[in-house]
């Protein structure tokens, strides 16, 4: 293995402060530099390591840019098919109640084709738990305009921006799982700062142990960007993240279970 | 008072240059490299290494994981 290192006299096993936990896999990531997803499959990976549920927990991988999933992360997986992920999580969930089953979906999985699936088993209140990154586009298919791309926001299928009187609005997802019954705790983060990188951290470890309760459907959203769609440097992206979607998406909790 | 000092131990075949690491060092430890990796991407490593304070904030948003944070005080 290639390495660059510091000092070399700190670097010791007992100043250890951070490690890639060995939940994730030594596949490299097929995300594009700067990408989004990998900082919360490592995230999901942490969380799934810290509260000792690898061999608990079982993920649903969507079709979209994280349809590869289950190669870098080392816990159970099933595949679904396009959008409807938290269907078959609901299955798996109730064949088999004590294991602790999520889905990772994409905005153009979880809010286009699989809308229904979606709403329906948080509706429900099914006891499982969706973590929906939400980047405004379609990422893997190169950059078409999403359910929830902003107004006049640019894609490979509205080159002149998203007009809302011929395309539509943008759809607020967690804010339509937060009004139903059956949702138990959602919130929206970000990843793209060490302090939101916390911050969605603390929100998926409430949600993994607000499952054990059975209360009900737990949906983190993650704002991510998309540097290849949107056709910018990652770290522009980032930027142009927090000036054009915070406004319209802003991050916070949007339902906490009462006390 | 005991000065904090950390290192950082990046793995270079794996990163893929994006710069989110620079952007997120508060002191300026991490720049990105003229060379190339085998994937053709300009890596980060420590160009000063004195100045780490080991605060891991690289390592957190670092998408690919590449990066290993150790501190000690002296």
């Amino acid at each position: 293995m290639v390495q660059f290192t510091g000092i070399k006299e700190i670097i010791k096993p007992e100043n250890l402060v951070y490690k890639k936990t060995n939940i994730m896999t030594k596949n490299i990531l097929s995300y594009c530099p700067g990408c989004g997803h990998g900082t919360a499959h490592r995230i999901l990976a942490e969380i799934i390591d810290e509260e000792g549920l690898q061999s608990e927990a079982i993920g649903v991988s969507p079709v979209g840019c994280s349809v590869f999933m289950y190669y870098y992360l080392d816990i159970d997986w099933q595949e679904a098919a396009h959008g409807r992920a938290p269907a078959v999580a609901t299955a798996i969930k109730r064949l088999l109640p004590e294991k602790f089953v999520f889905t990772y979906q994409g905005d153009g999985d979880l809010a286009a084709i699989g809308t229904a699936e979606t709403i329906h088993a948080c509706n429900r209140g099914e006891n499982i738990l969706i973590i929906f990154i939400n980047n405004g586009i379609y990422g893997m298919t190169g950059g078409q305009m999403a359910p929830t791309t902003l107004p006049g926001m640019k894609s490979s299928t509205s080159p002149y921006g998203r007009d809302v009187k011929t395309m539509g609005n943008p759809i607020k997802m967690a804010d339509i799982i937060a009004s139903l019954p059956g949702s138990y705790y959602v919130t929206r983060q970000s990843v793209h700062t060490p302090a939101n990188v916390k911050k969605t951290k603390k929100a998926i470890r409430k949600a993994v142990q607000y499952q054990k309760l059975n209360k009900g459907t737990c949906l983190v959203e993650i704002l991510s960007n998309c540097p290849s769609g949107w056709k910018m440097t990652p770290v522009q992206s980032n930027k142009w993240m927090e000036e054009n979607m915070f406004p319209y998406y802003p991050l916070g909790d949007l339902k906490t279970p009462k006390e | 008072m005991a000065k904090i000092r950390g290192s950082i131990v990046v793995n270079v075949e794996k990163c893929k240059g994006c710069e989110v690491c620079m952007v997120s060092c508060p002191t300026g430890t991490i720049a990105m490299a003229k060379e190339v990796n085998g994937k053709g991407y300009n890596y980060a490593f420590p160009a000063n290494p004195e100045l780490c304070i080991g605060c891991a904030n690289c390592a957190m948003v670092c998408p690919d994981g590449v990066i290993t944070v150790y501190k000690t005080k002296i």
